[in-house]
């Protein structure tokens, strides 16, 4: 009888650690971070290879995203500049606002829907979401430190060497793990279920009030040639006419050629009823005075986008009524489920 | 013993000569071996001393230097019968600063005689467009450009009296992929097939290069530090670019 007690005991603890080996090799069955791509959007550009989403990987990443001690002064994180209530970009600030009180150069742009995008920065600088962080990182007037510094914070500063094994395998901290962790959180956040997206997807239950249907035909003739639905930009390079000549040269200062001068990323306009200021400097606070731009302050730049002159008539001509129905259509673009997706959240 | 006999007696020993060599010389293919590049970094033929030593440039400019790095990438090896061995995976950061850096050892590598090797002065336009790289290529290396994503392919730093530039900087950083400023170069030399690359199981054998600073400052247009002092991409670039590919490197000789 003693000897199968003890047979029992065995045998019931050879099955507890088989089942612990078990569960360890077994992938979770409900992955509750997925990356789904929404059925009105088109192919990813990102698409995780050799960086397969995880659960333990996206919270590492978040947590990386929000943590200020990254920075040289520890008062400045990711998160500091791309806030989640203003669609990821910086609320109220016509400019990054860094470590020291530095100012930056330009509008902190919104972060979702990344993974479409094959360039990144107002300038196309970033050619792949992973190195993207890279920049803001070293920025002396964003988070001023450098990627070694921030590697060996990583690695002497608990828990993260356990977050990096559970996430990349291994406890030792390298940039490349790094920059994959953030990539999972930034890749991740996708934006498409405005009410935009609600109607388009499913017109028998949703539908436009009057005005956001007027605004949307406007929105089609006047504006979605640059601002291409679904993603709400064509994810090009052009001059708004903003200013007679630029002084930041813009995506010239990338390629080189003075065909570029003065011309920036088309941004989305998704969430942008949330994402104010405006333009690359952030110089428009309202939507009203962004249309204003369009209507009556369109300068003749040297590259001014063509379609902005027609007929020698500089801009965009846009009544009082029809500017209404645009800013009335722009807010269906506004994405609460997301703005508010507690997965996002620094909590 | 007549003039007859001796030759038949030295033919004997010729041919037991070199049957023995021969049987020396069975490869089998199948197996693999490693071999090891160095570099040895100079100056128009003296040594890189960092910070401390002055050098002249072809334009007669006097210049030190405390910083050069350079990648090479892609290597490939191609044998006596003209098959190709692309090695995998290959990327070699070398930095002046860390002699670690000068001796690069590779695995795995088919046996056979090799009489040729090519490689990338730089990285692959590939590359320059992918994630988050390590090794070699990890950005925490300082040899990439974060604002126009891609890396530094050959970094040399310093000062000349000549330099317009505040405290009399030099700032060469060698890098882009797009035309017409792409500055992606292919360096190639053959060994002389007397001695080629012998890869064998058993041994491991050095191949041997300079690589010569002063190679950013002339070969296709000689460079005059008031004029030129500075340069991060761009058509300046290429015009090093076209200077260092001429003769960066040089292939001095092989250990077998």
């Amino acid at each position: 009888m003693r000897h199968l007690k003890i047979y029992l005991i065995l045998i019931t603890s050879i099955g507890l650690l088989y089942a612990c080996s078990k569960t360890e090799v077994i992938k979770p069955q409900t992955e509750e971070i997925r990356f789904v791509v929404p059925t009105n959007f088109p192919d990813a550009v990102y698409k995780f290879e050799g960086n397969t989403l995880t659960n333990t990987g996206f919270s590492l990443g978040k947590k990386l995203f929000y943590d200020v001690r990254l920075s040289a002064d520890k008062t400045i994180s990711c998160g500091s500049c791309h806030q989640q209530f203003a669609g990821f970009a910086n609320l109220d600030h016509k400019v990054s606002h860094g470590v020291n009180n530095c100012l930056g150069k330009r509008n902190a742009p919104v972060l979702f829907n990344l993974a479409w995008q094959k360039e990144f920065f107002w300038d196309g600088g970033a050619k792949n979401l992973e190195i993207v962080p890279i920049n803001a990182i070293t920025d002396v007037c964003e988070m001023g430190t450098d990627l070694n510094t921030i590697v060996s914070f990583l690695n002497t500063t608990s828990p993260y060497p356990q977050l990096f094994k559970d996430a990349f395998g291994t406890e030792i901290v390298n940039s490349q793990n790094l920059l994959k962790a953030l990539a999972q959180f930034t890749a991740t956040m996708v934006s498409a279920n405005s009410k935009y997206d609600k109607v388009m997807r499913n017109p028998q239950q949703n539908s436009f009030t009057a005005d956001e249907q007027q605004g949307y035909q406007l929105f089609k003739e006047k504006c979605a040639s640059c601002h291409s639905e679904p993603l709400f930009t064509n994810l090009n390079y052009t001059s708004n006419g903003l200013d007679l000549n630029s002084i930041d040269e813009g995506r010239k200062v990338i390629t080189g050629l003075s065909s570029d001068k003065g011309k920036f990323r088309i941004p989305t306009l998704r969430n942008i009823e949330l994402s104010s200021p405006y333009m690359h400097d952030g110089r428009f606070n309202s939507l009203e005075k962004v249309l204003e731009h369009y209507n009556s302050g369109v300068q003749h730049s040297e590259n001014l986008d063509p379609s902005l002159i027609k007929s020698s008539q500089l801009g965009i001509p846009l009544s009082s009524i029809q500017k209404q129905q645009l800013i009335s259509f722009l807010k269906t673009l506004t994405d609460d489920e997301f703005i508010k997706n507690k997965i996002f959240n620094e909590n | 013993m007549n003039i007859k006999n001796i030759s038949i007696l030295l033919f004997t020993l010729l041919t037991l000569g070199f049957t023995s060599c021969k049987k020396d010389e069975v490869i089998n293919s199948k197996e693999k071996g490693s071999f090891t590049i160095e570099f040895e970094n100079e100056v128009n033929g003296t040594p890189l001393v960092l910070n401390t030593q002055n050098y002249i440039n072809a334009n007669g400019d006097s210049f030190n230097i405390s910083v050069f790095k350079y990648y090479v990438s892609n290597i490939k090896l191609t044998k006596t019968d003209g098959t190709i061995y692309s090695l995998p995976e290959s990327y070699i950061l070398v930095d002046a600063s860390k002699p670690s850096s000068f001796l690069n050892i590779f695995k795995d590598i088919p046996s056979g005689d090799y009489t040729k090797i090519s490689f990338i002065i730089g990285v692959d336009k590939e590359r320059n467009l992918a994630g988050a790289q390590t090794g070699a290529l990890d950005p925490a290396l300082g040899m990439f450009w974060t604002w126009n994503s891609g890396y530094i392919f050959v970094k040399l730093e310093g000062t000349s009296p000549q330099s317009t530039a505040t405290n009399k900087a030099l700032t060469f950083h060698i890098g882009g992929i797009v035309d017409p400023n792409n500055t992606i170069r292919t360096f190639s030399t053959d060994f002389s097939t007397g001695n080629p690359l012998r890869i064998r199981a058993d041994k491991s054998p050095q191949i041997h290069f300079t690589a010569n600073a002063g190679s950013l400052f002339t070969g296709k247009q000689n460079i005059s530090f008031a004029n030129l002092n500075f340069t991060m991409g761009g058509a300046n670039s290429v015009l090093i670019a076209d200077n260092y590919a001429v003769n960066l490197f040089e292939f001095e000789h092989i250990h077998n």
